[in-house]
């Protein structure tokens, strides 16, 4: 696919980002057809910069085709508080409905990655920014209670602003609501991978999605428990630009790896290699996993000199 | 509709007016309805940050003997926004856990006005893993403006902290009794309020954000606090009604500030019962019934089609 580069006027404001067309990217400028977006799984092919992705296409990227089951997608958000800021909630909701085409701001599920199965739940940022209320914590632990009834492990990928303000105290609670639920998760021994996509702070990092077994994020996410304006705006410190981002959560210890977003089915579909019991041999017919090329053992490259090799797996 | 005065009723068409005067009645009390609880909402917010309310060690000090601070995260630094410590309670040793602001200024910046680094939650996983090992129930204290958001709280892991805080409340099979006795403060409270028995104090608040905060984002001006304020309702009667805390513990007229023996006597009594209560759940059922209580919280509806069944 060719890059379409277009000169984009910069105007005032314009560097917040606010006025700029979504497929163009905001940090080399060059800008996309959507279909060219989609099929570079939504990252620059020029930059390497990640965009956003929402919640069904991120499905399709991860999970093998036709195995995706949805469930809870009935759900949807109740008003318990009535709640009118400058607009109220529920025209919030019909609003976000429209625009996403989802019931909230999670959806989930089970599906298969190269063959083995997995419970999932994805975050869609389109939604509300991604915002935690009653619906997206029950939904979230309804792929949980899926992955504890099938002994599948269970896979999140997330991108939220933190808990739905238009909720309040339920929003907050389900901070509490989806750590029990990665705590049933623990009790019998079911793996949890989390994935934490551009951005990932308030209450959903500072619950669920920082108690995976694995936890990898996407390049350049914005992962941090509050925002660089928040800090800034309360502490009067200054941030650095590389504030909160994945490469310095990768430096301070707080994640296992970062991954870019062409290599996480990969790198998802070994973990569920290595997370499935010894004897759990995938069956001849699911396609092989996807090799990295240069990560080949060097073991086995030194037998395939001499025309050895051992059996995989 | 201007409301008649009382002089011109008398020449009224009675018929038709009595219908309108008693639907401006009507209209009236609601609004005063709505003004009266939006100014106890207002009054419940100050009283709840007022300088002279109770904290966590003005409760220790009336309800505990023998109490014994346990300090340091024993990775990093000891954190005097949040307290833990042994002691006793009607003759049981318990574990009790509490964010702590401070009286002066000094004290407050030493406290960091009870705003916890990562370290003042890996201290309370600290004293909930002890509380396990020698089966000692757990009670806290829930009082601060929310976690520190610091720079170097963000470093030190400040999000995964709490979430691992939430978790080791989660799993403690001990029972737990939790009490919002001032600003219960978005995850930096929740961190320490995953409890069998939440109790919050009658002018207590607990929300997801600050009215300030709720204000600056959704009205994009901290100055409509107020507004803020009443439309997310903190107050423990909705906490309440909404099934999120299970007492509203009372306060002497004027608030717990204007008597702290006798707020101190009317938590005992609820603390007391709750502790009972959260006792009297077998051990073995403790973690489940917790989860269980938690996962219950929350309210939705059903949607007749599904826009996204066809995917």
């Amino acid at each position: 696919m060719t890059p379409i580069e277009v000169n984009v006027e910069r105007t005032a404001g314009d560097e917040g980002g606010g006025r700029r067309h979504p497929n163009t990217c905001p940090s080399c400028r060059s800008h996309f057809r959507d279909d060219e977006l989609r099929h570079s799984l939504r990252v620059c092919a020029q930059c390497g910069h990640h965009f956003a992705v929402g919640a069904m296409e991120r499905i399709e990227q991860m999970l093998d085709p036709g195995s995706f089951v949805e469930i809870g997608s009935e759900l949807r958000a109740a008003d318990p508080l009535a709640f009118v800021d400058l607009k109220p909630y529920t025209d919030r909701l019909l609003d976000a409905e429209l625009a996403t085409g989802l019931g909230d701001s999670l959806v989930a599920g089970s599906g298969k990655i190269v063959g083995r199965p997995a419970a999932v739940a994805v975050m869609d940022f389109a939604f509300m920014g991604g915002s935690m209320g009653s619906v997206m914590g029950e939904r979230f632990c309804l792929a949980a209670d899926l992955a504890v009834a099938r002994r599948i492990p269970l896979i999140s990928v997330t991108a939220s602003g933190g808990a739905r303000m238009q909720e309040n105290i339920l929003a907050l609670m389900q901070m509490a609501k989806t750590v029990g639920a990665v705590d049933s998760l623990r009790e019998i021994g079911v793996p949890y991978i989390s994935v934490l996509a551009h951005p990932t702070t308030g209450g959903v990092i500072a619950s669920f999605a920082s108690l995976g077994d694995v936890v990898v994020a996407e390049p350049g996410a914005l992962l941090s428990f509050a925002g660089p304006r928040v800090v800034e705006q309360t502490t009067g410190e200054k941030t650095a630009p590389d504030f909160g981002r994945s490469e310095s959560n990768l430096r301070l210890g707080q994640l296992d790896a970062v991954v870019p977003r062409r290599e996480l089915r990969g790198e998802l579909a070994k973990l569920l290699v290595l997370f499935s019991p010894a004897e759990d041999e995938p069956t001849g017919d699911n396609e092989p996993l996807p090799q990295t090329g240069s990560d080949e053992n060097p073991v086995d490259r030194v037998l395939g000199m001499f025309g050895l090799g051992r059996k995989r797996g | 509709m201007r409301t008649p005065s009382i002089a011109c009723l008398a020449c009224l068409d009675w018929g038709e007016s009595v219908v309108r005067v008693s639907d401006e009645v009507r209209r009236l009390r609601k609004r005063f309805e709505a003004r009266a609880e939006e100014s106890q909402i207002w009054d419940a917010v100050q009283l709840a940050r007022h300088p002279d309310r109770p904290y966590t060690l003005d409760y220790v000090e009336r309800l505990f003997s023998d109490a014994f601070e346990l300090r340091g995260d024993r990775a990093f630094s000891d954190d005097e926004a949040l307290i833990t410590m042994l002691a006793r309670y009607h003759g049981q040793t318990v574990v009790a856990i509490g964010h702590q602001k401070g009286r002066d200024l000094a004290e407050r910046t030493r406290r960091m006005f009870g705003m916890p680094h990562p370290e003042g939650y890996r201290k309370a996983i600290r004293a909930v893993e002890l509380a396990e090992r020698f089966g000692y129930p757990i009670l806290t204290f829930v009082d601060t403006p929310g976690a520190y958001p610091g720079v170097k709280a963000e470093e030190r892991g400040q999000a995964g902290m709490i979430a691992r805080s939430v978790l080791a409340f989660c799993q403690a099979s001990v029972p737990i009794v939790a009490t919002v006795i001032g600003e219960g403060g978005s995850g930096g409270a929740l961190a320490i309020a995953v409890a069998d028995r939440v109790q919050m104090q009658e002018n207590a608040i607990y929300s997801v954000i600050s009215p300030e905060g709720c204000a600056a984002i959704l009205w994009k001006d901290a100055g409509q606090a107020k507004k803020a304020a009443f439309a997310f309702r903190p107050t423990a009667r909705a906490c309440l009604d909404l099934g999120v805390i299970d007492t509203i513990v009372d306060e002497p007229s004027g608030g717990a500030h204007a008597d702290l023996d006798a707020s101190a006597r009317l938590l005992d009594t609820a603390l007391r019962q709750s502790l009972a209560e959260a006792e009297a759940i077998p051990p073995a059922q403790r973690r489940a019934m917790r989860r269980a209580k938690f996962r219950a919280m929350g309210v939705w509806g059903v949607a007749d089609e599904p826009t996204n069944q066809d995917f």
